[in-house]
């Protein structure tokens, strides 16, 4: 019977053909405006370590001014300290931990005639690559004994290895930044989180750096974080030593927990580490520390920008009124079709019988817009890429996965039905005479 | 011509109209909202950041090389001697940051010394010596420029803040609200304990963060930072700037080998970069009201051609009874008007209804008084115009239809 139903609707559709094309045109136009935009806000909302979101912990600890919350109604401040940093890390109390900042360095390639250029790194304790399950294509970062020696190794991305050295295998080989030399360890294979979950601030889209460090290497070195930095008071002493010894913050700290006994044990750590250390004289607010999975710590952080939002609304208003229309249409063929139909009633057909029929026939009309709407989403991406071209992230934007096709498709065929289901109904309670008594 | 009979027979019908109407309000809602929102990212585009924008460019040098820092203050002094030397260029600056970049130095300012209250007032700092008043091209609307005296080297292990400094005047409104007299000569507490004494108040010198509502504050401080890193701010005379941009860039990177010169780049590109997004999204918004009052206006055309076949027998009729063809135009002119009408006043609430979850939610402006009524009368002629055409058509009907059965 469905078959004969999609014939039979083939056919209308054919018969009708402006018509159709013009309900096919209106479905696409509203499903490629909303799905351009709901393709925008799924990437920039993404979780790229989704698979470890229930063990990863983003920390948070308030030793901000007694007078004044770090963010109104009461949030602790975003990054640690320098003191705090070392000194969880140092206690080792999770199943992995990881402090890092990132910091501009020039790099110096080999070769006469090749400029040195800028590039910013991170310095980061060793823990980050199995933490955030980064893959290596040749070699492998370097372990904590390595980090608190200060060893002078680095790990690069695919991309700068290949810049720097070719297509070989670069491990053992140096590299100059800042005229100090660095042994390189490892090599990065594909990997490219957006947005940067383990460091939202400054622009979190514009994918992971390409060259990492040992963490205490780079404090050695004296090395600026060229991320954020704030103080809610004045380090007692100049230089870089005060700087560490401050209370300023400007290092993204996480822990992995793998289970809720340890994070509620890690929990009930901090709360110990903070008590301490208002006996020292140091955290003059009330207990306020915070561990945050990456979801919770990207929502906190307002990953997707209100305008997203915004324009997600207007874009789905804008469906609505495709929709109407195609309402419109839908009810002028079946008023079209009137007398057609009380004549199939008048034969003996059901109304379920016709309700089924013109069901098929919207669904098909679904199904076109739907991958006409796919286009339309191509299309409106486009368009994006384009008015955004002065951001160089903004490829990793506009990007659509499978997940998003299959929404496109399922979204015309929802609101094809029902946009269908008022036409269809009048069609339904047409009587079976009384067009027939006109003629 | 009467109303009454054409409303009656609207009632006939009334799907069709209803879609119309639904079509019309939602459109109205999105135009209006829509264009609150141009208005306000137009509006944010258009302020002045105070920089003589179309001739003043940057860049960066950084040292990669271990340099004592007598040694540092030795190549800034040596580099803007070079740079102001050059033909073309008005003035030129080391400082850290310049308006609209969104990177800066931002610190708290008090009334009276001690740790940050909620009370205190944020401000961007600018580092400059007694050239960045010309180079930002500020006026010194009250008070003196900083003299070369006042301007010192910053020392290491120091954090101590210099005496002097130079406010916007919007600072200064901030700070002393109620205060119609000179901001000259006050007194004012940064980095919680250090006083800062105001020796002049200039016009406008925006913030570099154009999202932060404290924009328009600003302070340039007198103090020279030895770094690494040091930023160059340049102002040509007009029409030299972009011959000067890599005849300086090349001069500099051949005086020393030791750092890069990089990031050189105009203000007007700094500004294009500041403000993609606000561009963006005018441009996008602008590009969903027209398509949108388009498809509605098609929907129009739609109903009203369907309507005109399917009443062909009737218009003859009329017509034949001796309606003359304005009188038939008219008729679907005012059905037309009739379902806007409907549309336009449910759109208006609507309307409205949205701009208030939006400014709660998003913080947007609410809308200019003038926005919705704007917005009515531009849908009510978009909906004549989209009937003109099929309500011409139906007063071509010959009225020898009339006679023909069917």
């Amino acid at each position: 019977m469905l078959r004969y139903y999609l014939k039979l609707g083939i056919l209308s559709i054919r018969a009708n053909w402006a018509l159709s094309a013009l309900m096919v045109a209106a479905i696409a136009i509203g499903i490629g405006a909303c799905m351009t935009i709901v393709t925008v806000r799924h990437v920039m909302a993404d979780n790229p370590i989704d698979h470890k979101n229930e063990q990863l912990f983003h920390v948070q600890l308030d030793n901000w001014n007694p007078n004044d919350p770090y963010e109104e109604p009461n949030e602790p401040p975003e990054q640690v300290t320098y003191l705090d940093a070392t000194a969880l890390l140092e206690a080792g109390r999770a199943h992995r931990q990881v402090i890092s900042f990132k910091s501009d360095r020039v790099v110096q390639p080999e070769g006469d005639g090749v400029l040195p250029f800028q590039e910013v790194v991170r310095a980061t304790s060793a823990d980050f690559f199995a933490m955030f399950d980064v893959p290596f294509r040749y070699g492998a970062g370097w372990d904590a004994a390595a980090d608190r020696a200060g060893e002078k190794v680095t790990v690069l991305s695919t991309p700068m290895h290949e810049q720097l050295f070719g297509g070989e295998d670069s491990t053992g080989r140096m590299l100059m930044m800042n005229n100090e030399p660095f042994r390189v360890v490892g090599v990065l294979d594909d990997w490219h989180p957006v947005p940067t979950f383990y460091d939202l601030n400054n622009n979190p889209y514009q994918g992971p750096e390409a060259i990492y460090t040992p963490f205490s290497l780079a404090v050695t070195g004296e090395w600026g974080s060229s991320g954020n930095n704030s103080c809610w008071k004045p380090p007692e002493d100049g230089g870089y030593e005060g700087y560490l010894a401050s209370e300023c913050i400007w290092i993204q700290m996480w822990v992995e927990l793998p289970t809720r006994a340890d994070k509620e044990a890690y929990a009930q750590f901090l709360d110990d580490y903070v008590m301490e250390q208002k006996q020292l004289g140091r955290f003059p607010r009330d207990l306020n520390n915070r561990l945050s999975t990456p979801e919770e710590w990207m929502v906190n952080r307002e990953v997707v920008d209100d305008t997203v939002s915004v324009l997600l609304a207007l874009s789905v208003l804008f469906l609505v009124v495709c929709l109407l229309n195609t309402i419109g249409l839908l009810l002028a063929r079946v008023i079209r079709r009137r007398s057609d139909i009380s004549l199939r009633r008048a034969l003996g057909a059901s109304k379920a019988a016709l309700f089924r029929q013109y069901i098929v026939e919207a669904g098909l009309i679904g199904v076109a817009g739907g991958l006409a709407g796919i286009g339309m989403t191509w299309l409106g991406l486009r368009g994006i890429e384009n008015v955004f071209a002065d951001y160089d992230f903004i490829q990793y934007l506009v990007t659509m996965d499978w997940q998003m096709v299959g929404l496109a498709v399922l979204l015309a065929i929802v609101s094809a039905l029902g946009a269908a289901l008022y036409p269809i109904w009048r069609a339904c309670s047409v009587s079976p005479a009384s067009t027939l008594r006109i003629q | 011509m009467d109303i009454g009979p054409i409303w009656r027979a609207m009632l006939r019908n009334k799907a069709g109209f209803v879609l119309i109407a639904l079509q019309v309000a939602v459109t109205l809602t999105i135009v209006v909202n829509a264009f609150g929102i141009i208005q306000e990212r137009a509006g944010r585009i258009a302020r002045d950041s105070g920089v003589d924008e179309a001739n003043t460019f940057a860049f960066a040098s950084v040292l990669f090389t271990d340099y004592e820092r007598e040694q540092r203050k030795v190549l800034i002094d040596e580099d803007l001697d070079l740079i102001r030397n050059v033909p073309g260029v008005v003035n030129a600056v080391a400082s850290n940051s310049f308006p609209l970049r969104q990177g800066g130095w931002s610190m708290g300012v008090a009334l009276e010394p001690g740790n940050q209250t909620p009370e205190s007032v944020g401000t961007a700092i600018y580092f400059v010596d007694e050239h960045g008043a010309e180079t930002f091209d500020v006026t010194v609307i009250d008070g003196k420029n900083f003299t070369p005296e006042q301007v010192t080297w910053s020392l290491e292990d120091d954090n101590t803040w210099p005496a002097y400094g130079i406010i916007t005047e919007a600072l200064g409104k901030e700070m002393w609200p109620d205060d119609a007299g000179s901001y000259v000569g006050k007194t004012m507490y940064i980095n919680d304990n250090d006083p800062v004494n105001i020796v002049g108040v200039i016009d406008t010198l925006q913030a570099p963060w154009e999202s932060w509502t404290g924009v328009e504050r600003s302070m340039l401080v007198p103090q020279r930072r030895p770094s690494e890193f040091v930023r160059y701010i340049v102002r040509a005379e007009p029409g030299m700037r972009d011959k000067l941009m890599p005849e300086i860039e090349a001069m500099l990177a051949a005086s020393n080998k030791d750092r890069i010169i990089r990031d050189m780049t105009t203000m007007d590109d700094v500004r294009k970069l500041a403000y993609v997004g606000d561009t963006a999204l005018i441009k996008i918004l602008g590009f969903i009201v027209v398509l949108l009052t388009l498809i509605t206006a098609l929907g129009i055309v739609g109903l009203a051609s369907f309507n005109v076949s399917r009443r062909t027998r009737q218009i003859g009729i009329r017509r034949a009874l001796g309606a003359t063809r304005p009188s038939i135009v008219r008729y679907f002119l005012i059905e037309n008007s009739i379902v806007s009408a409907i549309g336009l006043v449910v759109g208006s609430a609507l309307a409205i209804g949205l701009n208030i979850v939006m400014v709660e939610a998003f913080s947007l402006e609410p809308l200019a008084w003038y926005v919705i009524p704007a917005g009515v009368i531009a849908l009510w002629a978009v909906g004549q115009i989209a009937v003109a055409e099929p309500a011409r058509r139906a007063s071509n009907i010959s009225p020898a239809i009339a006679t023909r059965s069917s």
